[in-house]
């Protein structure tokens, strides 16, 4: 007779579901909001990233033979005026809402941590001379100085990146601040420059890594915020230029004119932006309440 | 409290001129001005010596910034004097041509905010009173969603819905009108041009003050006093009404004044789509024109009222809370 064993793993005990999938499976059961979110994010990437191999059909070559065709099977979701298929529109849309996108949110973000953590750090007059200046970037409405920058630059991709970006850098760097003045008051700050570390050491590894948590609820509303800053440039006519497929632009082309006889043309541009800040919104929303201690539990 | 208020009016002057000095130089650094695009804008040739006679007119041959005779310090100087100079392109007095519009921005601003506070108001309470709950749930998504939809598309739909609904039920088409009638004179007239987009942005700016409500909300029904109100067995209508919502109204307050600051010249986006002729329009129409003078002064006068409304919103804070005190 054998005496049955008992195996307690002490490990899973102490903490279970170590695997990331685990962890991940966790995380959207308590914040079903937020993966809904990030299932919008993924949809974006896959279609942005597979866009030549799930449409037959050009995004810019014009198509005499079928403009304006109501939703059918060929054309889900219809044409526009020139005969161009939304839905290969709005696919590669994806495209140039997620590089403007990220591309804003990732270089207005670093410029913002950089400055932010860097002013609380220095402190003093270095402080007060970026904190002025930032002062008078945030005195402007974002599309306003979008607008102005431009006018300044032009139109075209490269410059609807940078006209966004700018207004991105100060707001980033006042978040960041806030919570880099906290930190500096820590005594390891003072222990690492006790050590005899440079500025840029703790910087670098003793400030940065503490404000992440802001820095990256930063981030991802940027996305979403510069995905509709770019769509309401391009739709003033001062964003990206055709024949580049972008989102705002099909809302400037032929939707209002269209509106009426051809509604599909204004209807699906408009959902595929709101459905894109939204998913942005809502996974910055749970990454806010899983990051930030202050807000746990609420 | 005055020494504070002394002390912000004058860390004031060096905002305000760093944001003159960056919209005036970011409008001389666009190639071409208003000369060439009133005397060649249409394609036509142009007589240098025209365009050369205009400009000096105009006084666009000054020196930039150094020195008193310059095209900068005809701009800040104006302030001095309280001149706000001439529009380059119509050539009337920029005061004028501000206050034509700023009626009509200044009543959207208002009805924009009304709508925004009665969403948001109740909305962040029962979200935060029902925490976790599908209430909460979709009063999240509602306003999450308002900062997602774009507003000019929004007010696509709004006309398009429009359009259908009355063709659909009165057999002919209608839209708002689009000749502003002030509501002194025809309110019915006023308001059925201006609900439209009040709605579109009001919705709009409803979602930021929603999720602001329901924060702070949740943070002061976890006070003590929230509490002890429980324990003596006061009715939770009365609790929310008296005890709470006082007390979480402080963040609201400042959202919504800081959103109404920018609703006077931000709504630039949506006075296209409904065709408004507001401070936006011609913000955008005095930027397509490179009329270097009326743009400037537009960006300050927006600049301006945000500066002020932060202020006001500081000041307003300490008196509605005596806690805050400024040193």
């Amino acid at each position: 007779m054998s005496t049955p064993e008992i195996y307690i793993d002490v490990e899973e005990l102490a903490e279970p579901r170590t695997s990331w999938l685990g962890k991940i499976w966790g995380l959207s059961k308590s914040h079903p909001l937020g993966a809904a979110g990030a299932l919008v994010v993924i949809a974006m990437i896959v279609m942005a990233v597979f866009a030549d191999y799930i449409t037959p059909y050009s995004a810019v070559s014009n198509d005499f033979e079928h403009m304006l065709e109501a939703p059918n099977g060929d054309y889900w979701f219809g044409t526009d005026q020139f005969g161009r298929d939304i839905l290969t529109r709005l696919i590669y849309g994806a495209r140039t809402a997620l590089f403007v996108g990220f591309s804003c949110a990732i270089v207005g973000a670093f410029g913002g941590l950089v400055l932010g953590v860097a002013s609380a750090y220095f402190g003093g007059k270095f402080d007060l001379i970026v904190q002025r200046i930032m002062d008078v970037f945030m005195a402007f409405p974002l599309i306003i100085l979008a607008l102005a920058v431009v006018a300044t630059l032009g139109t075209g991709v490269q410059n609807v990146i940078i006209a966004i970006t700018i207004p991105f850098i100060p707001q980033c760097a006042r978040v960041v601040r806030s919570s880099a003045l906290s930190i500096r008051e820590i005594p390891y700050v003072d222990a690492a420059r006790a050590c005899g570390f440079s500025d840029a050491r703790i910087i670098l590894r003793h400030m940065v890594p503490n404000v992440m948590a802001p820095f990256l609820i930063m981030l991802t509303t940027f996305v979403g915020q510069a995905i509709l800053l770019e769509a309401s440039l391009s739709y003033l006519g001062l964003g990206v230029q055709e024949p580049t497929p972008a989102w705002g632009l099909m809302l400037q082309g032929g939707a209002e004119e269209y509106a009426e006889s051809a509604p599909w043309v204004a209807i699906f541009p408009g959902i595929a932006i709101s459905l894109a800040v939204f998913g942005f919104n809502l996974f910055g929303d749970a990454l806010r309440d899983v990051l930030d201690p202050k807000l746990r539990n609420r | 409290m005055y020494k504070y208020i002394i002390q912000r009016l004058l860390l004031m002057i060096p905002t305000l001129f760093g944001a003159a000095l960056l919209v005036f130089l970011l409008l001389r650094a666009i190639p071409g001005d208003v000369c060439e695009v009133r005397l060649a804008g249409t394609g036509l040739y142009a007589d240098p010596a025209e365009v050369e006679l205009c400009r000096e007119n105009l006084g666009l041959n000054k020196p930039l910034i150094f020195g008193l005779d310059t095209q900068f310090f005809d701009f800040v100087g104006g302030y001095l004097t309280f001149d706000l100079g001439d529009s380059m392109w119509t050539g009337q007095p920029i005061g004028y041509e501000i206050a034509l519009r700023f009626k009509l921005s200044m009543q959207m601003a208002i009805m924009a905010t009304v709508i925004a506070v009665a969403l948001a108001i109740p909305l962040g309470i029962i979200s935060a009173v029902k925490q976790d709950t599908w209430i909460d749930y979709a009063v999240r998504t509602f306003s999450i969603a308002g900062v997602a939809i774009p507003s000019f598309w929004l007010g696509i739909m709004i006309i398009l819905g429009l359009l259908i609904f009355t063709q659909k039920w009165f057999g002919e088409p209608w839209m708002p009108p689009i000749e502003y009638v002030s509501p002194f004179e025809d309110l019915a007239g006023n308001l059925s041009q201006l609900i439209w987009p009040a709605v579109a942005t009001g919705y709009r700016y409803s979602a930021v003050a929603t999720r602001m409500t329901r924060s702070a909300m949740l943070e002061v029904l976890r006070e003590d006093y929230v509490r002890t109100a429980r324990a003596k067995g006061l009715m939770e209508k009365a609790i929310i009404n008296q005890h709470a919502l006082k007390n979480a109204l402080l963040p609201v307050v400042t959202i919504i004044a800081i959103e109404f600051a920018f609703l006077i010249g931000g709504l630039v986006v949506t006075e296209q789509v409904f065709n408004l002729n507001g401070l936006g329009k011609l913000f955008v129409e005095s930027v397509g024109n490179q009329d270097f003078a009326l743009t400037q002064q537009l960006v300050m006068l927006v600049v301006l009222v945000f500066v002020f409304t932060n202020l006001a919103v500081d000041v307003l804070y300490a008196w509605l809370d005596p806690r805050i005190r400024y040193s």
